[in-house]
């Protein structure tokens, strides 16, 4: 995976965002977000009162007030655009390649050449040595290799062929021999990489489940407010004071969740930014929602919880029988496996000694591949005698049919070999057994770590693997997996997804194949690798550009983290108003009842309280930005502790904050207007 | 503050908490259905009614056709009870000779009662016929307090059950709630008053000649039966104009003891019943913990404002609390108490003068009514009240443990936050809103009786009373059209505009699937809980009023401090 964490305030997207800020103060940007379009308004207001209130010398209260409610809306703005401009400007990172190819397409059998923008879906188009693919599709023939760093920043190149799992191509890449022809699967504008940058801009950009709830609670207290704060007109009007209506928009706008409600978007698109980040494609913010709720985590054993494939690490001697020639017969059975299990028992035997004696077959010796029907493969010599290696009940068959020796031999071995996770073979010749194989799973490092983790997140972690229950059951008690589906078909995985989603969990998985894509589909977080089928990338709902299922992990990390932000940051608001509470309403009836002073518990000058107020509600905005643009730190651990932290820091936090902040300002404010001598 | 004073307030808490899980665990039985040890008695009637208004107990109901029920029987019930208050006059049991009530009165009367209010805009023995009395505001205050119960029943099905369609049958949870559990604890509880010297008669006035030969009216009437469904169904209406600060109503310290406890009770213990149906006690607790915790604050606070007495009074050398507006018999810490625990739940009824309390010991009761009615609360509606700032805690700040928040397994989504704002805004709207039009309109001042912010805390605490359904009055603010048909329409909104969102939330929980808890889960039983609800209660509920309470009883403790007063 390609590194590209960029600076927080980076140039280029800095300068745009700002100009953004200004564009969206568009009345209509604004109503999509009730919370800034009261400030908004309250700024407006504020304004026509400056000019009605010039003649008797508050227009400069006013004004000032005006000024820093718009600062308000600007800053909401500025965050919204800065994720906006993070989003974009990692997505453009992915498409820059994809623009300007020129592809060739196939037309009545006939090659022509058009810009990548003409492709249609279901267009095919050719490829050959050093073409690059002009966008996503599915090869229909031909096999190549492909020079995917452009994607996924891997330098080794990757096989992608017609058929089986491995057939789709991505926009950008490289063919670096062969010829493929491939079919178009998505007009312009519609891959799923455009798809992705329309989730980062506002414009186009859908509200998630959560971010609707937490909308709609905002949007609720702030009615709330507003009945409070326009009530207090008639009230102060009993009372003998007479209501400014700018202070009473002051204190409205201090009460309203605008922390909140001026970052929730940029929340939003930040936690989208973070997903591309981990070069991940994800097709809705729902998607990425969905993560932090996951209860059950599916994972593939080969690659996310071994590597790759299986490893000789043992091989067993019978008794009695010469070393160098059980090493040998291994390395000889197994020249003509080309299986990566069969070459590591090429090299395990090497290093074992197998080539102090000649490495080369006699003459005349036959090699016998391995195949699924005999599960045995070998060398035939010209002497008529026969090497063997395979399953042990396929090698013991073998040896009794043969009519040599006795079959039990080192019987523990291959029990304790299986049993412990591996795959026992057995190596025959005419006369009996020679020796035993092990095979064996190789973790990957640090599972137990990693899913220890998960379980303290309250994530339960089942391993899918083809293995028998009994291989399966000990690799799963050595990684730390809470569970394991054994001898796993895609018909099996789907009924197990069904069974925990039926019992209430969130389930995610990973897939590449067309036969996962059922599943995929009916998993709520689906993430399909990019090497994987069109089908499965279709059926999933993010799709992992460098093919590794352990992204899953922190995909979940990601959605946990973006939920936790918001959550922390509503918490920070909400908290805010005690203070402001404070600050505001001595400085508002002060005149009506001195006494009133005594609520005054920060001593603000009760000629800058309310400005200072607005200013400390207003430059909050912009201290949290890198907070909402980066998430809240994030460590797995249970939700007791998680919560313990976050109510300490966000709620206590924010009861105490504002009152601090507001005396600073106010201090500040009633230093500057010493200076200038007024009041 | 006294030893005894603080002795009084805990064996009158100690007791509630002695009756919570017997109440709470019976209350269970008998939702469900299952036999308790009434049912030889009771079960026979209970199956005779049902046979009588032709209900099919078995058949449960959606939330709709629940709502539905809920308003039709209120509607009907109010129509009834304001037909009867309009022709008392030409019907039977009426020795005073009383006259048909005005429509404005009327109409908030039986608003009142309907809503489980019982603000009283009238005196009782000047005004009402005992037919009235016990037929007309006797029904309602049982079956108000069962409707209550009914729809908080419904929530806990809501919250309990697992992809349903139905929360229960609204007939049939309220002929329960009335029959086995508000009838047969009033049944034993008047009795006891009874034996206190509470009169239970049909006479009318007894006139005697007093020790100065001053003529005097010593009203009479059926008062034990309806003084213990007063406090038991937190309605709150007295009989006579003094309410319990009447030797009649409330004769001794032992029937104080025992009013104080029925007002507690049934708000309690549904608290016990929640963990029942949750099957999960703990659950049930977390919120009777967070109820205590507010419900013990504000009676030290109000204690400790009456204790410490008025500076004013000090100044002319009286020192002391403030015994003016109480009764001897109960003293300062028993009228603390009974004022913190009638406003902590919607009771209302009163045994002392709110009005005449200091300023900060009269801010505790509109505070603790402010809070929503939900410590302890209404019958049933102080349930309903507290889970909607449950939802609201866990949609908060169960976001901040990265998982969409879950409530008792149900994920608190778009429609639960909705509706849970739906019903936060309620007060807020009806309160304040009227309280605004009423201290700026010439008719909403004309009755006042006081000037400056004590005149203003009188109408602040008006509409927090009817809004909450409270129905305890500052005093001092008397009846005119005006009062009449706004009090009204805001204690109608109080009611219905919570309890359809309520009804509604129980249907879309009981719709969901359960998610089970797990490592990664905002637990609700945990102490943090306790404090983030009370936090959510404070901060989002009652913060709300913090501007108004600060020009009325806040700024007039400040005042008094220097020595002014109004």
């Amino acid at each position: 995976m390609v590194s590209r964490s960029r600076s927080l305030f980076d140039r280029s997207i800095l300068f745009p965002a700002i100009r953004a800020s200004f564009v969206k103060l568009d009345p209509r940007v604004q109503l999509r977000n009730p919370v800034m379009f009261i400030v908004e308004v309250g700024a407006l207001v504020s304004i026509f009162y400056a000019f009605r209130d010039a003649r008797n010398g508050q227009a400069s209260f006013d004004i000032a007030i005006s000024a820093w409610l718009w600062f308000t809306v600007l800053f909401a703005n500025f965050a919204e655009a800065m994720a906006e401009g993070r989003g974009k400007a990692q997505a453009e990172y992915l498409r820059r390649t994809k623009t300007d190819t020129i592809a060739r397409r196939l037309a009545d059998g006939r090659e022509e050449r058009v810009p990548a923008t003409q492709l249609r879906r279901g267009d095919r188009v050719v490829a050959e040595v050093n073409d690059l693919i002009a966008t996503d599709g599915e090869i229909v023939e031909g096999a190549a290799t492909v020079d995917e760093s452009a994607i996924t920043g891997e330098s080794a190149p990757v096989i992608r062929e017609a058929g089986g799992d491995r057939s789709s191509v991505t926009g950008g890449t490289r063919v670096l021999s062969d010829r493929i022809v491939y079919v178009v699967s998505a007009n312009p504008g519609e891959s799923f990489l455009d798809r992705m940058i329309s989730l980062v801009e506002g414009a186009r950009r859908q509200k998630t489940p959560n971010e609707i709830a937490l909308s709609i609670l905002l949007s609720g207290l702030t009615i709330i407010f507003v009945i409070a704060v326009a009530t207090l007109a008639p009230f102060s009007i009993y009372a003998g004071a007479t209501p400014s209506v700018v202070v009473l928009i002051a204190l409205l706008v201090c009460l309203i969740p605008t922390t909140i409600g001026g970052l929730l978007s940029a929340i939003g698109i930040a936690g989208m930014d973070r997903v591309l980040q981990r070069n991940v494609l994800a097709m809705s913010g729902r998607a990425v929602e969905a993560a932090g709720d996951v209860d059950t985590l599916l994972l593939d054993k080969t690659g996310t919880i071994t590597l790759g494939n299986r490893q000789a690490t043992e091989i067993v001697l019978a008794l009695g029988a010469d070393d160098t020639i059980v090493y040998r017969s291994a390395y000889f059975a197994s020249l003509a496996d080309e299986t990566p299990e069969g070459r590591s028992i090429v090299t395990l035997s090497l290093s074992k000694g197998a080539g102090d004696g000649s490495t080369v077959l006699p003459a005349g010796a036959v090699v016998v591949p391995f195949s699924a029907y005999t599960r045995m493969s070998g060398v035939d010599y010209a002497d008529g005698s026969q090497l063997r290696k395979g399953a042990p009940d396929a090698i013991r068959a073998w040896i009794s049919q043969n009519g040599g020796g006795r079959t039990d031999v080192l019987a523990a071995d291959v029990d304790r070999i299986a049993r412990a996770g591996g795959t026992p073979l057995l190596l025959a010749d005419r006369g009996g057994i020679l020796g035993c194989i092990g095979l064996r799973d190789i973790l990957k490092p640090n599972t137990r770590v990693r899913f220890d983790r998960l379980r303290a997140m309250g994530i339960r972690t089942v391993m899918i693997t083809g293995d028998n229950p009994l291989t399966a059951s000990a690799i799963a008690r050595e990684a730390g997996v809470d569970d394991f589906l054994a001898e796993a078909t895609p018909e099996t995985k789907m009924t197990l997804i069904k069974r925990e989603q039926s019992e209430g969990r969130l389930v995610a998985m990973t897939g590449d194949g067309t036969n996962d894509a059922p599943a995929l589909a009916q998993a709520d977080v689906g993430v399909a690798m990019n090497s994987g089928t069109q089908a499965a990338k279709e059926a999933g709902n993010m799709i992992d550009l460098d093919s590794d299922p352990t992204k899953l992990i922190e995909i979940v990390e990601v959605g946990k983290q973006l939920l936790m932000t918001r959550g922390s940051l509503t918490t920070f608001s909400i908290a805010n108003d005690v203070a402001k509470y404070f600050a505001i309403l001595p400085a508002m009836f002060i005149a009506a009842y001195p006494a009133m002073d005594a609520l005054n518990v920060m001593r603000l000058n009760p000629h800058s309280a309310i400005l200072s107020a607005i200013i400390f509600n207003a430059l909050i905005i912009v201290a949290l930005i890198p907070l909402a643009l980066r998430g809240v730190p994030y460590r797995p651990r249970g939700a007791d502790a998680v919560l313990r932290e976050n109510v300490l820091i966000y709620g206590l936090g924010g009861i105490i904050v504002p009152f601090i902040g507001i005396k600073a300002i106010d201090l500040i404010l009633g230093g500057l207007l010493h200076l200038t001598g007024a009041n | 503050m006294t030893v005894v004073g603080w002795l009084q307030a805990a064996v009158v808490f100690a007791l509630v908490c002695l009756l919570v899980k017997p109440v709470g665990a019976y209350m269970a039985r008998v939702f469900e259905g299952e036999r308790v040890f009434l049912s030889p008695v009771l079960a026979p009637v209970e199956r005779g009614l049902y046979r009588l208004c032709r209900i099919d107990p078995a058949r449960e109901m959606g939330w709709k056709p629940y709502a539905f029920s809920v308003v039709a029987f209120s509607l009907v019930s109010f129509l009834y009870l304001y037909v009867l208050l309009r022709v008392q006059a030409f019907l039977p049991l009426n020795p005073q000779g009383f006259g048909n009530l005005a429509p404005d009165l009327a109409w908030n009367t039986a608003v009142s009662f309907m809503t489980n209010t019982n603000w009283q805009f009238y005196s009782g023995e000047s005004t009402m016929s005992y037919l009235s009395q016990m037929a007309g505001l006797g029904w309602h205050m049982f079956v108000s307090a069962g409707t209550g119960i009914a729809i908080a029943i419904a929530l806990m099905r809501g919250l309990s059950r697992r992809s349903a369609s139905t929360i229960g049958n609204f007939w049939v949870d309220l002929t329960r709630a009335v029959l086995y559990v508000l009838l047969p604890i009033a049944v034993v509880g008047s009795l006891l008053l009874l034996w206190q010297g509470v009169p239970q008669n049909f006479s009318g006035y007894t006139a005697v000649k007093t020790l100065e030969g001053a003529a005097q009216s010593i009203p009479q009437g059926p008062m034990a039966s309806m003084e213990i469904i007063k406090e038991l169904g937190t309605n709150g209406g007295g009989f006579v104009n003094a309410n319990s600060a009447s030797t009649w109503e409330n004769p001794t310290g032992f029937s104080n003891l025992i009013e104080l406890v029925c007002i507690f009770l049934i708000g309690g213990a549904l608290t016990y019943t929640f963990g029942r149906y949750v099957k999960d006690q703990r659950q049930g607790w977390v919120l009777f913990a967070a109820m205590t915790t507010l419900f013990v604050a504000g009676f030290t606070a109000a204690y400790a404002a009456e204790a410490a007495g008025n500076p004013i009074v000090h100044a002319l050398g009286v020192a002391g609390g403030n015994l003016e507006g109480k009764e001897a018999r109960f003293g300062i810490a028993a009228s603390a108490l009974f004022a913190t625990m009638t406003t902590d739940t919607s009771c209302g009824a009163v045994n002392a003068v709110h009005d005449s309390f200091t300023a900060l010991g009269g801010l505790i009761p509109m505070f603790d009514m402010q809070l929503g009615e939900v410590v302890f609360g209404g019958v049933g509606s102080g349930f309903y009240g507290i889970i909607y700032y449950a939802i609201l805690t866990v949609f908060i700040a169960g976001l901040m443990v990265g998982r969409t928040p879950e409530y008792l397994g149900k994920k608190i989504e778009r429609r639960e936050v909705q509706l849970a704002i739906l019903a936060a805004l309620v007060v807020p709207v009806f309160a304040l809103v009227p309280a605004g039009i009423a201290s700026v309109l010439p008719a909403g001042l004309a009755t006042l009786n006081n000037a400056g912010p004590h005149g203003f805390s009188e109408i602040l605490y008006a509409y927090s009373s009817m809004v909450n359904n409270n129905g305890s009055a500052f005093a001092g603010l008397s009846a005119n059209a005006w009062w009449n048909v706004s009090g009204g329409v805001v204690m109608l909104f109080g009611r219905i505009a919570i309890m359809i969102p309520v009804i509604a939330l129980a249907g879309a929980l009981a719709a969901k699937r359960a998610v089970p808890a797990t490592a990664g889960t905002f637990g609700t039983t945990s102490p943090i809980f306790v404090v983030l609800l009370i936090g959510v209660i404070l901060i989002v509920g009652a913060l709300t009023f913090f501007p108004a309470d600060a020009l009325g009883p806040i700024v007039e403790h400040l005042l008094n401090q220097q020595g002014k007063q109004f």
